[in-house]
């Protein structure tokens, strides 16, 4: 009987997880190409993943990276599903109600992404196009502000992927997207020929905040202070510059 | 628990819309896949064997894979057919297949199609052999043997059944939350727990809402049953 | 490309794993309820009752999403609440699991009551009058002979249950669905992967039904069928 109890018991804990230890949970979300994306057999990578793992050797702890819906990236940080957020999430002044940030690492503008042939001159000069954008990201909450009340069809996915795959069906007209991200995940590529970044670079800091960062629970000073040191660390060696020219052409770090 | 903001009236609006939604989605797709459903029915125990085997395979098909799956073939693999991407600006009926609403419409009248067709085809099947003898006797060719004596007893047969199969749809229903800006009552609830990190409010409301059309939906099939299938009741006496 | 099918077939694994621990689960659950709701005391009866009630009024998916993110808030909540430090994390597979064996069971227990409904009540009495105990008449006399009947049910049940595992995929369990989804993003090729995913569980569901068939064959020997041709 008793051998049967604590089978049980042990049993009964194989479901839990109680985060101690060494491993610090980063989570991803991998649809978002160059910056968090998986390879064909499902390696993550990227440059968030891979500023996160040279964090992680700075704080000397191991990155086990947990994949996630973006929008419910927050919910699963307070539900503690996870230690951190690394996967190129804005500090927002709508987001510090609810998490901690650490310093930024990179500071992108957004870009809206149209047809060649269609010529932008200000939201309502595209007024009633269909608008793909990611569900709980940053260029959501500009389209619902700026573009909606203009009269344009705003269509909320959940991961900015499907909304290239949907563009390159022909169910939108285009996107509001992360520059970068948009040339490395769909400009670059044979089904974005036909599509350009059109109008001004967008920095609204109501919509887009000061940058992106590291997202943290709120109350977790320790660890946002060994981030904050680890990513001046990676600034000042090299490191940074080395991963930055990886992927891009130019200092993503920003102003 | 933090009920109050359930009850704010944006909040409240767009649970409004998931269940118009959402009791849109239902009907329409039970009324457009009932009638396939006959006709695959009629099919599957008709004489032709090629057809048999055709409609066979298609109901082998919907009912071996998860709706699932068949949603995303039918809203996102469609999709990339060029075939079909050169002709939905223009030709009609493709240019339905660009609107996520018609592509989820699609798949859950073909998915209950599949279903129910084998289900008729069950009763069909056990009709009583005697009945077919007689109106034969009586010299009615095959359709009107269908029509005037196999069918009115086999679709009120296949009722208790085809109940289960119509809550069991409404329950499918919910996979309209999987295709991007169709808000149905998950969709909502989805979207107000992204918003306010409120998972059991949102949640909760979406599952008694559900629970609320379900009994409305039983009693309703209940009360049909009592009607229809009067003659099947264990005696009063 | 190829290492995307092999990633999908991977997934393949996880499906069947959590397909298998599922009905693990919902058979425990199913037998439960049926001897709940066959004792006649009120209490069980009624919460047996309304356990199948809400199975069936209440989507799959929205349960799904009710344990995945209610459930972990909530069992952290109750942790906090007795004063521990540690972080409860109830993982997809656990979650999808939990809920696809809690929905299943509820169908089970109509399966498993119809079942032991079909034996005849005197082979009981007869057990008894041997002097076998309620454990040792249940394991000898009623559990061969309820296969035999709850197996039609079951084997409905257990199709309908492989299909469900689908939609783990949607709070994130990375089995073949999620893999095919985020592959046909990835690539722009939906089509091909939906398709190869739809093929696998032709497979599985196909290979259960053969393997289902032969276990009603040898549940069935012995027994006589009226010949209706």
């Amino acid at each position: 009987m008793k051998k049967r109890l604590l089978a049980l018991a042990l049993a009964s804990l194989c479901t839990l997880s109680f985060a101690q230890g060494k491993d610090l949970k980063v989570a991803i979300d991998p649809t978002y190409e160059p910056f968090t994306f998986k390879t064909p057999d499902g390696k993550p990578t990227g440059f968030d993943v891979d500023i996160a793992r040279a964090l992680c050797e700075q704080i000397k702890r191991k990155c086990v990276f947990v994949e996630q819906v973006w929008d419910s990236m927050i919910p699963g940080l307070q539900a503690k599903k996870y230690d951190v957020i690394i996967s190129s999430l804005s500090i927002t002044a709508d987001r510090l109600k609810a998490i901690d940030f650490t310093d930024k690492y990179y500071n992108t503008p957004s870009r809206i992404v149209l047809k060649k042939e269609v010529s932008y001159s200000g939201p309502a000069s595209i007024k009633g196009k269909k608008i793909g954008v990611l569900k709980g990201s940053t260029q959501e909450k500009y389209a619902m502000g700026e573009l909606k009340p203009a009269g344009v069809t705003v269509i909320p996915y959940e991961a900015q992927d499907q909304v290239y795959l949907d563009i390159k069906a022909g169910r939108l007209d285009g996107t509001v997207a992360d520059f970068v991200e948009v040339t490395g995940g769909f400009l670059s590529k044979p089904e974005g020929r036909d599509y350009v970044l059109a109008g001004p670079e967008l920095f609204m800091e109501k919509y887009f905040g000061t940058g992106v960062g590291i997202g943290l629970r709120k109350g977790d000073a320790a660890l946002k202070g060994e981030l904050n040191a680890a990513i001046k660390t990676l600034r000042d060696n090299g490191t940074y510059k080395k991963i930055n020219d990886k992927y891009f052409k130019f200092d993503v770090y920003g102003k | 628990m933090n009920w109050a903001v359930i009850f704010e009236p944006q909040n409240l609006a767009l649970f409004g819309t998931g269940i118009v939604t959402t009791l849109t989605l239902l009907l329409s797709s039970l009324a457009v896949g009932a009638v396939m459903a006959l006709a695959f029915a009629l099919a599957l125990t008709g004489p032709w064997a090629p057809l048999r085997w055709l409609v066979g395979a298609y109901t082998y098909f919907i009912r071996g894979t998860p709706l699932l799956i068949q949603v995303y073939l039918i809203y996102y693999g469609l999709g990339q057919l060029e075939w079909i991407q050169a002709r939905w600006d223009s030709v009609w009926p493709w240019t339905h297949f660009k609107e996520p609403f018609f592509c989820a419409l699609l798949a859950f009248s073909l998915n209950t199609a599949g279903y129910t067709a084998e289900m008729l085809a069950g009763a069909i099947r056990e009709t009583s052999a005697g009945e077919i003898e007689a109106a034969q006797a009586y010299g009615m060719g095959r359709w009107q043997l269908m029509a005037r004596v196999v069918l009115p007893s086999a679709l009120r047969r296949t009722l208790p059944a085809y109940s289960n199969e119509v809550v069991m749809m409404l329950q499918s229903t919910s996979l309209a939350s999987a295709v991007p800006s169709l808000i149905d009552v998950t969709g909502a609830a989805s979207r107000i727990y992204s918003d306010y990190y409120l998972p059991f409010e949102a949640y909760l409301s979406a599952a008694a809402i559900y629970l609320v059309a379900s009994f409305c939906l039983i009693g309703l099939f209940k009360f049909a049953e009592g009607r229809l299938l009067a003659y099947l009741a264990p005696r009063k006496s | 490309m190829n290492a995307y099918y092999l990633a999908i077939l991977q997934g393949a694994v996880l499906t069947v794993g959590v397909s298998l621990s599922a009905l693990l689960v919902a058979m425990v659950l199913g037998l439960a309820g049926a001897g709940a709701k066959l004792s006649g005391r009120p209490v069980l009866v009624a919460l047996a009752t309304s356990y199948t009630t809400v199975i069936r009024g209440v989507p799959e998916l929205v349960l799904m999403l009710l344990i995945f993110y209610g459930g972990t808030i909530g069992l952290n909540h109750l942790l906090e609440a007795l004063g521990s430090e540690a972080t409860v994390d109830i993982n997809p597979f656990v979650a999808g699991v939990l809920t696809i064996g809690f929905i299943y069971g509820a169908y089970m227990t109509e399966t498993f009551r119809g079942a032991i409904l079909a034996i005849p009540k005197g082979q009981i009495e007869a057990a008894m009058a041997f002097g076998m105990g309620r454990t040792q008449a249940f394991l000898r006399i009623t559990a061969p002979q309820m296969v035999r009947y709850a197996l039609p049910g079951f084997t409905n049940n257990w199709l309908v249950l492989i299909k469900a595992t689908a939609l783990v995929s949607l709070i994130g369990l990375q089995e073949m669905t999620y893999l095919a989804k985020q592959a046909s993003a990835a690539t722009r090729s939906p089509f091909e992967f939906f398709l190869f995913t739809a093929a696998l569980f032709l497979i599985y569901t196909t290979v259960s039904l053969l393997v289902l068939r032969r276990i009603n064959a040898r549940y069935s020997l012995g027994t006589q069928r009226g010949r209706l041709q």
